[in-house]
């Protein structure tokens, strides 16, 4: 009874248990990581560690007798994937530093607030969505383009002709996956934008610059290291995009820089989407061993934009 | 730094003002208008800012258009097969593009079921982990060498592309419980790989706003560490971390290819969301986009439509824009309604 009275209830017990749960869900995320790591391994081992004949017989299938060899078969995959995100990485570059400067520092107010949530939403909108405008609206209307551009640019060898009808292309897919990161390069290049400190925008325009040159002097490079990463993470989302790529491009498996031609290239997504269903065991094995590729490329991508990040607020 | 009072001083002497006992006759004579901007040159400078204001509204009007493309063409198209009979039903009976019985073209109550259920799952996983990953990194790992790991993996897990989130729990169930296993929890899996470092990320940022005089005030009560987080700087968060999580819900929403691999696809209701293969309303969309034309045989009555399955999967495609526009709209208010009151 006098013991009740004099020792409070502590919650040490309480405490030490919700630390400990807390700790458990942060060392959980490594794990995580780690099992995506062993179980893709363990899947794609029989490439390695499995009859090699057997695996140059499912790539063979899987090529149509083009390679038997995973390398060779993962490497036209890898230069699709990284042309068609650069791409749509060069598109989206400028346009959405645009319309995040449009949004930060030419809209009046109202307008500005009412557009961030629009590209706030655009943002959230499913891939899949995009692939079926893309497929159904887009690869029908935008033929004329195409073939301007390969009879006015034909002599470019990226533009060479004859443009492919319907243009089930890597430079629609490229112009899909462009939109589809728009809004997210923009959000972030906005948020950025939104925090140049006024005093040096103030100071730029008091010494008499335009609003150009202000921006030139005081936006960009305050909000270089923050556009950079945020091209990075649209680059990260395009390289690993699957839908739009998989209802959209007509694929092939080639070194091919024919942008408006058809059947030239192909994603290591897609790929995956496309042959999945159809693969038996050691298909899916050479699959995932492609989707690890793919992880590297992106873990690389998102690695160096957060160098990027990191160095840029050590200086400040 | 003395150019500004040499100015200041120089400027009626470089005039040939009539002051010859000052000293400051020693002074060089500057000549100012040499420092004058031409005109050409204020010109210039005008058309580029001009140019640079052109460019950039015109960079804003070309992308509008195909954003608002996307939006009208789901509309539009969507609407015309958008009733109660194809939120109600589901794909069974659905022969070619010949009418069901109940007067519709099939529907998309099983996806309907499954986006929720599959969603609701990955939600049950990650939310709890990432919330609570978030409190451990800011509560109580502060700088240490571990929860630098743990930033940079999180880092890392944001970029990781949703097709191998859905190869990761394909490999892992086909090794846990069996090659060729396609259930819902499989997808939710693969879901709440894709949703954690966004919960993490969101909540880690809320709790780091919450003022620390709340946490100091507390524990200076005597009230324990468990309690203070709980009561004090997770309930100051709470708005913030509510409409984080659902915006990391309206993101993974919308994922098809994890759920592709890992979760399947019937045309029947499947709510058991831990044993058969469920469709969810983006594989729903792809799998009638891909069908691309239904069967109309000859001796088809005039209710035969062709092109049914692209109908069916813009109205499921408007289905779920407005799904997740209504996830995003919650997510603001839910921010705004809870919000720790300013005085």
């Amino acid at each position: 009874m006098s013991s009740t009275l004099h020792e409070p209830v502590s919650g040490k017990k309480a405490d030490g248990v919700f630390r400990g749960v807390a700790y458990a869900c942060g060392i959980l995320i490594l794990v995580v990581l780690a099992a995506v790591a062993v179980f893709l391994l363990v899947q794609a081992w029989p490439l390695i560690g499995g009859n090699q004949a057997d695996v140059s017989e499912t790539i063979a299938s899987f090529t149509g007798g083009r390679s038997t060899n995973f390398w060779s078969y993962v490497g036209p995959l890898f230069f699709g994937t990284v042309l068609v995100a650069a791409l749509a990485l060069v598109i989206a570059f400028f346009v959405s530093i645009g319309i995040a400067l449009f949004i930060s520092h030419y809209a009046p107010k109202k307008l500005a607030t009412v557009l961030s949530g629009v590209v706030d939403l655009l943002a959230a909108i499913p891939s899949v969505i995009y692939g079926l405008w893309g497929g159904l609206v887009l690869v029908p209307s935008i033929y004329p383009f195409w073939n301007w551009v390969a009879e006015t640019l034909g002599w470019i060898p990226l533009f060479s002709g004859p443009a492919a009808n319907p243009p089930r292309t890597v430079a629609t897919v490229a112009l899909v996956l462009a939109i589809m990161i728009l809004p997210i390069i923009t959000s972030m290049a906005r948020d950025i934008f939104q925090q140049t400190p006024k005093l040096l925008e103030e100071a730029a325009l008091g010494l008499g610059a335009t609003k150009w040159e202000m921006i030139k002097l005081a936006v960009l490079p305050f909000g270089r290291s923050g556009v950079i990463s945020a091209s990075m993470l649209g680059l990260g989302r395009a390289l690993g995009e699957t839908m739009a790529v998989l209802m959209i491009l007509a694929p092939g498996m080639r070194y091919s820089i024919h942008l408006l031609q058809a059947s030239q290239n192909q994603t290591i997504a897609a790929n995956i989407a496309a042959q999945y269903p159809e693969a038996n065991a050691l298909g899916v094995s050479v699959l995932i061993g492609t989707g690890l590729v793919l992880f590297v490329i992106t873990f690389l991508v998102n690695l160096a934009a957060r160098r990027i990040t990191s160095k840029a607020s050590v200086k400040k | 730094m003395n150019s500004p009072s040499q100015q200041n001083t120089g400027t009626p002497v470089g005039r040939g003002s009539a002051a010859p006992a000052r000293a400051a006759d020693e002074a060089p004579v500057i000549d100012f208008d040499k420092f004058k901007p031409t005109r050409s040159h204020v010109a210039a400078r005008k058309r580029k800012d001009l140019f640079m204001r052109v460019l950039i509204v015109l960079a804003f009007a070309i992308a509008c258009i195909p954003l608002v493309s996307v939006l009208w063409t789901t509309l539009a198209r969507g609407f015309r097969r958008l009733n109660w009979d194809f939120l109600s039903h589901n794909m069974t009976n659905v022969i070619g593009g010949n009418p069901t019985p109940s007067g519709g073209y099939g529907g998309i109550l099983h996806a309907v079921i499954g986006t929720l259920e599959i969603t609701l799952g990955a939600m049950v996983i990650s939310i709890p982990v990432g919330v609570l990953c978030a409190v451990y990194l800011i509560e109580y790992a502060g700088k240490s060498r571990l929860a630098d790991a743990i930033h940079l993996l999180v880092d890392v897990m944001s970029g990781i592309p949703s097709i191998v989130a859905g190869l990761f729990a394909f490999s892992m169930f086909a090794l846990l419980a069996g090659p060729g296993t396609l259930n819902g929890f499989e997808g939710s899996v693969a879901l709440s790989l894709l949703m954690l470092p966004t919960v993490v990320k969101t909540t880690e940022e809320m709790l780091k706003i919450v003022p620390n005089d709340l946490r100091e005030a507390s524990l200076a009560l005597g009230v324990t560490k468990q309690r203070t987080i709980t009561k004090v700087v997770l309930r100051t968060a709470l708005p913030g971390i509510v409409s984080g999580a659902i915006l990391a819900i309206a993101r993974v929403i919308g994922e098809t290819a994890p759920l592709l691999m890992t979760a399947g696809y019937i045309v029947s209701t499947n709510a058991n969301l831990f044993s058969g293969q469920m469709t969810t309303l983006p594989v729903y969309v792809y799998q009638e986009y891909s069908k691309y034309r239904a069967n109309c045989p000859a001796d088809a009555s005039d209710g035969c439509v062709t092109s049914i399955p692209m109908e069916r999967a813009w109205s499921a495609a408007l289905v779920l824009i407005i799904i997740v526009l209504i996830l995003n709209v919650i997510g603001r208010v839910v921010a705004r309604v809870l919000a720790p009151k300013k005085k």
